[in-house]
């Protein structure tokens, strides 16, 4: 018997039934779900509501997370254990009720230490909540293991910690996990562990070469980390009584193994954003040969669906408050790519992707796991108008261009956090945050002085002095300094992750993806609309410039209309579009580390609050501290022609010079979508389908209405699951702070009459 | 070419007319209605001026929205029958070149045979119908409603599609002899494909205070849900006794 007859006999009931393909010899889950999805074209007549199991468990996670808001953002920490993929002991919500078992310690709502990626934010963060690392914990992860936080200040420059400490680049993984870094859980339900095992070591062997450079050696090191890491994984599904170490046999387990892919990588890293990929049609191929054996009902294939997706709402980290004050709302991305076309033309809806959104009602609104719908025109129309659907009720889906990203990652990719694709188990990403251009463009007029602290933070370039701006004086003042902007950018964020693969490699995750993949430098874009109404203004009004005492532009007076970015006016767009366009050029120039490709994303999340806060007054008439618009959205309030117009400016920002997303956000109260519930859901579908037909990358669509929002403030108690969507993700509103929900509220609200 | 004058325009109109629509809302009124909602829309000779060829740049990039939809073009304001000749031109561009539906949002207060060309080219109205009681209709707007119901009749007699609108005002069209006054004439017409109460609100106060006009309704509440329910019943009873079989 030669050894993959062999295989094919252990494997076999796993796989019974499936059509056979190059999946069955080696790793290739594209290929599975190609021979074997059944899409499905229909309406969704067909879901089926919560069992009693179902709301019982939800009713247990609704009463803890009220505590946990009570008890001020975190209900419990196990401060004396380090989180491993095998730390803890299983924990349960409520053992007999729950389909889908695990969660990160011992007990639900129970958050770990996960210093890797750095001890002080784990010293602040039980500090800040109340509870207290043991010294002996400290100790260790200061004295005698060194840490991904601690690495990279060891080697930033004087100039990366300035730029870091003014505001002009922020958000940098340089304290805590990267994240956005897909593992292919599928893998472990298709193949069971051993396969995977196996595979990872042929690599090894593979590399077993006459030079050993540089590359080779850290391969073999991260390989062999990674195998060991797939040995913890099957060790701890044993502690919760299964093995997986041949391939799932039913629907059940198919569930059960992905989650424990996920769980495992959880545990193993608090990265900023841990998604999940594109898993519930994968999923659905189980369902179906379950329900063609009746072995499996309609109400058991929805109980597993919400079981897993209530794991998924349940995934907590320590962090620390001022990271929240940047993300809210305790995120996680737990982002889940739901739909989407395949190459051949059909289309990769299954029913599944109905059950999957159906969790929004069967468990009620929520901002995780963030759903993403791959949306093409060729979608199902029965799909397409359920999406409209539960956007309308819950605001809880965000919409990303399958038709503009198919051709680019094929028909397996996934959205990893919120605007970031990436083929899943082949691509991985060096998340890098964001540089904040609008304050680059004070630090062109300022000639590199931070304009709030008065400190040289940028070169000494020759500042602006005359009395009004000149447009054409501004510009040659700032492409250089954004030069300088991209040059340091792209340096700190080499530190950062040669750091984090030295210090914090995911192991888990890297061992659920190829050997050889493709990574990308993911730089970023923050205050797009502030820079570009500020340079409109300056071209097209007159801007008179007010200076402190020590020569700054502190204030600006403008005279004159000028077109804004939102409207559909080629005068200002144009500003924006070569804005994207000439950033990354600069990015392109520079090297990455590992060799990565470097792209960016114009996405803020609800940093542009902070990022506002950062940043002095600017040309365009926003005042300092001001919040900038999130992501690729126009100014509120700026946009003045309706909501096409303010898409098509989007629409026109060029996705192959932000590769790592576009993120629009797009609020708008129920009534100004239509009057009757079977327009609006059409008038939605249109424009979707219009969007994305001219080339827009994201929409976040929010359906409801300000004072709805304005008293769930004021009531915050009655609102317990109320979900918005912002900028690349949902969150809980009532989890916002103040100001952040003012800025929610303040922002162009579409058909406020 | 004369240029019209604009108020505003939106590009995402899903309140007047089918589907999706571009609304571009014209300057002027001669009524004065006290519950206005856009007060700033009634001066003649004020707004943005443009040209066809403008409005129509502002109408393209769109189109695929509308198209797919069902939607189109809505023209209200303001009253844009005001502007009559101007919406014709306008509405003889966007059938030749895109063949779109157009709307016209009008509270009637011009005579059907002098805006009979630019029915002509309307696939439907919306109108306003204020007051079916004239003496109110007076107070209430200034003018007489003779001109709308003429309006009305014309667009039946010519098997116009047309959608009747009623804003509904507490204490103003709460009286049940006028709401089945209202339905007995709307039973009567030809054409009517439906009919709308559009509940007062007090979204358009701030504007009368920027104006630095006196606001008659202050204080005065939008209708609860009860009301515009027990008006849609008075006013299909009034329909039913009139209906045209």
């Amino acid at each position: 018997m030669s050894v993959i007859e062999k295989d094919v006999q252990e494997v076999k009931a796993g796989w019974r039934g499936f059509v056979k393909g190059k999946w069955s010899r080696k790793v290739n889950v594209n290929d599975f779900i190609e021979k074997n999805i059944k899409p499905y074209l229909g309406k969704e007549d067909f879901l089926a509501g919560p069992t009693n199991n179902t709301t019982e468990l939800w009713k247990i996670i609704s009463e803890m997370t009220k505590q946990e808001i009570a008890n001020g953002g975190v209900l419990d920490v196990d401060v004396n254990t380090v989180s491993t993929i095998v730390s803890h002991q299983p924990g349960y919500i409520d053992k007999d009720k729950e389909q889908i078992v695990g969660v990160q310690t011992d007990a639900p709502f129970k958050r770990s230490i996960q210093p890797f990626g750095g001890i002080k934010m784990m010293i602040d963060a039980t500090k800040a909540y109340g509870f207290e690392l043991p010294q002996g914990i400290v100790d260790m992860f200061t004295n005698i293991r060194k840490t991904h936080n601690q690495g990279v200040f060891d080697a930033y420059t004087s100039e990366m910690r300035a730029v870091r400490k003014a505001g002009i680049i922020t958000g940098l993984p340089d304290a805590y996990g990267r994240g956005r870094i897909i593992g292919d859980y599928r893998r472990v339900a298709l193949y069971g562990v051993d396969f995977l095992i196996k595979e990872k070591k042929q690599d090894l062997a593979n590399l077993e070469v006459d030079s050993m450079t540089d590359s080779v050696i850290r391969l073999r090191e991260e390989l062999s980390e990674q195998i060991r890491a797939l040995g913890e994984l099957k060790q701890m599904a044993q502690m919760h009584g299964m093995d997986i170490s041949k391939p799932a046999n039913n629907a059940k387990e198919a569930f059960q193994w992905v989650y424990f892919g996920y769980l495992a990588a959880i545990k193993e890293q608090n990265g900023a954003a841990m998604s999940l990929g594109r898993v519930s049609s994968f999923l659905d191929i189980y369902v179906e040969r379950d329900l063609a054996e009746g072995t499996l009902t309609e109400e058991q294939a929805q109980e597993l669906a919400d079981h897993f997706i209530m794991k998924l709402r349940i995934v907590k980290f320590l962090r620390t408050p001022d990271y929240n004050e940047l993300f809210s709302g305790d995120p996680t991305w737990v982002t889940e790519s739901i739909g989407g076309m395949s190459v051949d033309g059909t289309t990769r809806v299954t029913k599944n992707s109905f059950r999957f959104l159906h969790t929004l009602y069967n468990l009620g609104p929520a901002p995780e796991p963030n759903l993403t719908v791959l949306w093409s025109e060729k979608l199902p129309e029965g799909f397409k108008k359920y999406c409209a659907k539960v956007s309308i009720e819950t605001s809880s889906i965000q919409y990303e261009n399958d038709d503009l990203m198919r051709p680019i990652y094929g028909d397996d990719y996934g959205i990893a956090c919120c605007v970031s694709a990436m083929r899943i188990g082949k691509q991985m990403q060096f998340f890098g945050a964001r540089a904040n251009l609008a304050k680059a463009l004070l630090y062109a007029i300022n000639g590199g002085v931070d304009e709030k602290s008065g400190v040289q933070v940028g070169p000494e370039y020759p500042a602006i002095t005359s009395e009004y701006l000149d447009y054409d004086e501004v510009m040659k003042r700032f492409k250089p300094m954004m030069e300088w902007l991209a040059k340091t950018y792209m340096n700190t964020l080499n530190v950062i992750h040669y750091m984090h693969d030295k210090y914090s490699y995911e192991r888990i995750e890297m061992a659920l993806h190829d050997r050889d993949i493709l990574r990308t430098m993911a730089c970023g874009i923050a205050g797009l609309s502030v820079a570009a109404d500020s340079l409109s203004a300056i071209k097209h009004a007159k801007v008179k410039v007010i200076r402190n005492e020590q020569g700054i532009a502190v204030d600006f007076e403008t005279e004159g209309e000028f077109p804004c970015y939102g409207n559909n006016d080629d005068a200002v767009d144009s500003i924006a579009v070569e804005l994207v366009e000439s950033f990354m050029t600069m990015i392109r120039k520079h090297h990455a580390y590992r060799d990565a490709l470097p792209t960016q994303s114009i996405l803020t999340i609800t940093s542009n609050v902070v990022y506002g806060k950062k940043t002095g007054t600017t040309p365009d008439g926003r005042k300092k501290g001001e919040p900038f618009a999130p992501g690729a959205n126009p100014m509120h309030g700026r946009d003045k022609k309706g909501a096409l117009a303010s898409l098509s400016s989007v629409a026109k920002l060029p996705y192959e010079d932000s590769l790592d997303g576009i993120s629009n956000t797009f609020s708008i109260v129920p009534k100004a979508l239509g009057k009757e519930e079977e327009g609006r859901k059409s008038n939605l579908v249109s424009m979707l389908d219009g969007y994305f037909a001219s080339k827009g990358h994201h929409l976040n669509v929010n359906v409801f209405a300000r004072e709805q929002l304005l008293d769930a403030m004021e009531h915050p108690e009655n609102y317990p699951q109320l979900t918005i969507r912002v900028s690349g993700y949902a969150v809980n509103f009532i989890k916002l702070t103040r100001e952040q929900q003012m800025d929610v509220i303040n922002r162009t609200f579409h058909g406020a009459m | 070419m004369a240029n019209g004058h604009i108020h505003s325009l939106e590009t995402f109109g899903t309140v007047d007319g089918p589907g999706i629509r571009f609304v571009l809302f014209m300057q002027g009124c001669l009524l004065k209605c006290q519950y206005c909602h856009n007060p700033d829309t009634w001066g003649l000779n004020e707004g943005r001026e443009m040209s066809i060829e403008e409005v129509l740049a502002e109408i393209e990039p769109y189109l695929n929205y509308y198209r797919s939809s069902g939607g189109g073009l809505t023209v209200s304001g303001g009253e844009p029958t005001l502007q009559a000749h101007f919406v014709k031109q306008l509405f003889t561009e966007v059938k030749k070149r895109w063949n779109l539906h157009t709307t016209l949002d009008t509270n009637g207060y011009n005579e059907g045979d002098k805006i009979n060309d630019l029915l002509e080219l309307t696939d439907l109205v919306l109108l306003d119908l204020k007051h079916i009681d004239d003496e109110a209709h007076i107070k209430l707007t200034g003018k007489s409603n003779e001109r709308t119901l003429k309006l009305a009749r014309w667009l039946s007699d010519h098997n116009r599609k047309m959608w009747i609108r009623h804003v509904y005002v507490p204490g103003i069209h709460d009286r049940e002899e006028d709401l089945v006054n209202l339905g007995r004439f709307i039973g009567t017409l030809n054409g009517v494909e439906k009919f709308e109460i559009l509940p007062y609100h007090q979204m358009g106060i701030y504007k009368w205070e920027v104006l630095g006009r006196p606001y008659e309704l202050e204080g005065v509440p939008s209708p609860t849900e009860e009301e515009v329910q027990r008006a849609y019943r008075l006013i299909e009873e009034g329909r039913k006794q009139t209906a045209l079989v």
